[in-house]
């Protein structure tokens, strides 16, 4: 039966080349790094919404971050037309929420032996660091524009500044792919998701800790200045809340993007040396 | 042989894992047309070896060449010229049997109508067109193991590895699965590993047996029958498995 289907045509109306008469072996693909990219990011974007992940996801992340703002910090009642009571909730938002998007990434793979699939694949570590994370990062976003309906009713009822909601939202979207970076990472030093969610949580609340004055007050008791400033410009709050503000600073853009590149790079690092190992 | 039909080429692997020594410095070269059964007992370094050849294990010492490309210097290239089937067929079990198999092709570098065509050649060449749409969570052993055969020879390639393909298959299920190397084997080279004895005579046109890391035999089937002593009637290959494999293997020590 299978060889008539062979000879014929399948649905697209191509020729089906048995694969005896394949013996010519034509040289394989060579796809760009980009290309190969894409393949593992279409693949883990996809694994998101092949189980009710998704929908969990959005469905709490949109209303936990309505609830918030409106409950706890009273979008409404401050009588003010702006969502800074939003945004004011994101970074502890976002270290509950990235690295339960992150957990799983590289410690599934592992424990379901996968990753020994993905590994042999003609791709670089690189490939599939980067494929992995922007397909986190990407669904982070989708969560994170569905919130925008919060922007439509400020919008309605009043005069809002639209340009520091947007850099707010350009913040929120760094401080992720920063949290996201720390998940990822940890991620590949365990085949337990569990394991990887909690040293994620822990290590992202350290991140954004470094921010507040209580941490700050601990070194001022015995460092010098810069000491105290520069463990300020460690932590990821410092950077948000200077953009959340709409004021520029190169420095509260360039902040992320270097943690990002750097934990992914370690991420690569770690991986190939497991290979090593 | 043939050099430019070497398609597999390994020169003395060697791994450790802390103070194990895994592999102790194995030499291997398989040809276009051989389909080289890998035995030994659990333990032995089988997986071990086959997870250097394929790249997922970096050697401690040694070199690994597919069809000519050396796996150390340009690992893309090698990788795109052989299937693997890692022991136990890992695979993304939320996945439809489609989309895995898909995923693997884009991966490869088809696009558009050749990632179609790719997928339904290799469905249709291990017979899993009743299952396609079905995750692969929800599949039998048998066709678990089928989709991790399909994703191995998705894009032809003139060299196969695969790690206990018939492994917690049903009779019918092995017999067809070694039809379909058999078949394969013709004009590549192939790898599989086993530690059913009747595999090695049903398929392989070469028996290597390892054991504590170290090879113990290379040669044809018929070779490693010829080395039964006489006397022994039943159990034939078990008998020199046992004794070649013996905690006190002294052969090429």
């Amino acid at each position: 039966m299978s060889k008539a289907r062979d000879r014929s045509s399948n649905q697209d109306g191509a020729p089906v080349v048995p694969f005896a008469a394949q013996n010519n072996f034509g040289p394989p693909p060579t796809p760009s790094a980009f290309a190969r990219t894409m393949s593992v990011f279409r693949r883990e974007f996809a694994a998101y919404f092949a189980t009710p992940v998704a929908a969990v996801f959005i469905v709490m992340f949109v209303a936990i971050a309505a609830l918030l703002s409106f409950q706890m910090a009273g979008l409404y009642t401050r009588g003010q037309a702006d969502l800074r009571s939003f945004f004011q909730w994101q970074p502890w938002l976002g270290m509950f929420f990235m690295p339960a998007l992150g957990m799983r990434l590289w410690s599934d793979e592992r424990r379901s032996g996968s990753i020994e699939l993905l590994m042999t694949l003609p791709l670089t570590t690189r490939d599939m660091v980067l494929g992995k994370f922007l397909a986190a990062w990407a669904f982070a976003c989708v969560a994170l524009l569905l919130t925008t309906p919060l922007w439509i009713t400020i919008a309605w009822l009043g005069e809002p500044d639209h340009g520091v909601i947007l850099a707010g939202y350009i913040a929120s979207a760094m401080l992720f792919a920063t949290l996201l970076s720390v998940s990822v990472c940890l991620s590949a030093c365990t085949r337990n998701s569990v394991v990887a969610f909690v040293l994620s949580v822990a290590a992202c609340f350290i991140l954004l800790l470094t921010g507040f004055a209580i941490v700050q007050d601990f070194f001022a008791q015995w460092s010098s200045k810069w000491v105290i400033e520069s463990v300020a410009s460690m932590s990821a709050m410092t950077h948000f809340n200077g953009l959340t503000r709409g004021v520029f600073d190169a420095r509260d853009v360039l902040y992320p993007i270097s943690v990002v590149f750097a934990l992914l790079w370690v991420n690569v690092l770690l991986l190939d040396w497991r290979g090593s190992k | 042989m043939d050099t430019l039909d070497v398609l597999i080429q390994a020169t003395g692997l060697r791994k450790s894992f802390g103070t194990l020594e895994a592999v102790r410095g194995i030499d291997l070269s398989v040809a276009r047309g051989q389909v080289l059964g890998f035995l030994g007992p659990n333990g032995a370094g089988k997986s071990t070896t086959m997870r250097m050849l394929t790249g997922f294990l970096q050697p401690d010492a040694g070199t690994v060449k597919i069809a000519g490309v050396d796996l150390a210097t340009d690992p893309l290239g090698a990788k795109r010229n052989f299937g693997y089937l890692p022991e136990g067929a890992p695979a993304y079990s939320e996945m439809r049997v489609e989309d895995f198999l898909a995923f693997s092709a884009r991966a490869r570098g088809y696009r558009g109508a050749d990632v179609a065509r790719r997928v339904n050649l290799a469905v249709a060449r291990v017979h899993l067109e009743p299952c396609r749409g079905q995750r692969i969570e929800t599949l039998s052993k048998g066709y678990k193991r089928r989709t991790g055969i399909a994703q191995a020879l998705l894009h032809d390639p003139p060299v196969l590895i695969l790690d206990e393909p018939t492994d917690g298959l049903d009779p019918n299920q092995k017999f067809e699965v070694r039809q379909l190397v058999r078949d394969l084997g013709k004009d590549r080279a192939i790898i599989l590993s086993t530690h059913i004895l009747e595999e090695v005579e049903a398929v392989c046109t070469r028996a290597v047996i390892i054991n504590r890391g170290r090879m113990v035999f290379d040669g044809t089937p018929k070779e490693l029958d010829a080395r039964v002593p006489a006397g022994v009637a039943h159990n034939r290959l078990d008998h020199i498995f046992r004794t070649l494999t013996a905690v006190n293997s002294k052969e090429r020590a």
